[in-house]
Formats: structure tokens, sequence, C-alpha cells
């Protein structure tokens, strides 16, 4: 009985969400002015040909900033979780 | 413990390509599709390949994780700096001041499609460059990492 209840509530779910996400418009968006702005000004204010990589690196600069310390951050958990453990060392291990 | 000799083989020819390739990816960034991320991707994926083929303490007595890691961090560091720099010339952080100083990286770009030129695009290809030496580091460490871990089971 809990299962049909948590399989309904999950196909209810899916299907709605299915159903606005097929109802939505694609290709046109609405607003256009940056997508625009960057395509015709992007190549004369940065030099680059590739237009993504000036909106990655010039435009967003300091987005890619915290790109790359998400990595720095993750490496450092990566290094603490894999660290040389102290023979005497209290942690839980399965 | 080391994979068979084929495999060994098959890495050390693969090795250099891939690197080639990567740093194709990195240094051309500005000018086709890839940039630093992604090129640093496809180095680190040949350094996981030469980390798979041999042992791991092989891989160890050759790099090393710590000398991985000093890669990553000098590559954030270039990353930063480079635009830091800007503020030395009165401009904002992470403004594109190389545009504006000497003939290096400087050339002018035609508007529209052209087969382009490696010399152009300001800092752009450097901070290409200090994030592709940033993730390659970073990606190969932490595979190096997770090898360290399953090597106390065996």
């Amino acid at each position: 009985m809990k299962n049909l209840v948590i399989g309904a509530t999950v196909l209810i779910l899916s299907l709605g969400i299915l159903y606005a996400g097929v109802g939505l418009e694609f290709g046109a968006p609405p607003f256009t002015d940056m997508d625009d702005y960057f395509v015709s000004h992007g190549q004369e204010q940065t030099g680059g040909n590739n237009i993504v990589t000036d909106i990655v690196f010039d435009f967003r600069g300091f987005d890619t900033l915290g790109e790359a310390t998400v990595l720095f951050t993750a490496v450092l958990g990566a290094g603490l979780a894999f660290r040389k453990r102290r023979e005497d060392e209290d942690y839980e291990y399965e | 413990m080391n994979m068979s000799k084929i495999v060994r083989s098959a890495a050390n020819l693969l090795f250099p390509f891939i690197l080639v390739f990567g740093f194709y990816i990195v240094l051309h960034g500005h000018l086709t599709p890839g940039g630093g991320f992604q090129g640093g991707a496809v180095i680190a994926t040949g350094f996981v390949l030469m980390f798979v083929a041999y042992s791991y303490d092989f891989i160890t007595g050759c790099i090393g994780a710590e000398s991985l890691h000093t890669t990553e961090t000098i590559g954030l560091l270039l990353f930063i700096v480079t635009a830091l720099v800007a503020l030395g010339f009165g401009v904002t952080f992470f403004t594109n001041w190389m545009l504006d100083v000497g003939p290096v990286l400087n050339n002018p770009v035609a508007y529209g499609p052209n087969p382009g030129d490696l010399n152009t695009a300001g800092f752009i290809p450097v901070m290409n460059l200090a994030v592709g030496i940033e993730v390659l580091g970073a990606l190969s460490v932490i595979v190096l990492y997770m090898l360290s871990g399953t090597k106390e089971e065996i």
C-alpha cells in the first residue's frame, strides 16, 4: 500500500514536470539584448574570435575566478579525505 | 601493480599525442572551440592513463602528489596575478589590460568570420593557459589521491 502511494506520487509529479517542460517555448527567447550585444561587440572589444571564451574569460571573469576557486577547494577536500592517517587516529571506517 | 606490457606500451605511445592535443586546445582557446578547462581536462586524461597503466609506487616515484598540487596552485596564482596586474594600469580588476599595452597578443582582429590569428585577444590566451595548468593539476591530483586510497586495501 505504501509503495503504491509512493509510486503514484512519483508518477503524478513526473507527469506534471514533463507537462510543464513540454509546454515551454524553445528557440525564441523573448529577451535577446545581452546575446545580441555579445555577438556583435565581443570580437572588437576583446579581440578573440571565440565568443564563448570571450564571455568566460573577459566579460565574466569573476565567474571563472569562482570556478577556479571551487576546483581548488575540491582538491583540498579530496586531499583531506585521502590523507595519510596516523596509527592512533580515531576515525570510523566501514 | 603494473598492468600488462601491451597496456603500458599503448599508454607510452598515446601519452605524448594526448599532451599535444590538450595543449593545442588550451593555446587555441580564443580561436576554436575549447579553452583552458577543456584542454586541461584532456591533459589530465593523459596523466590518468599513465596512472592506470603503471603501479602507484612507480607513479609516485616519478611525479608525486605534491608537485601536481604545486602545479595547480601555480595555475590559480597566475590567473589571479594576471587579473590583478590590471590595477597597475589604472583600470579595474579583470580588465583586458593587454589590449592597451604593447604589441604582445595585440593584433587587430577582423570582424566577422575569419581564419583567426594566435597573436590576438589580449590576456585571454594567458588566462586560458593559467586555467589549463590549474585544471590539469587538479584533476590528476584528485585521481592520484583516490589511487592512494585503494592502495591501503590491496
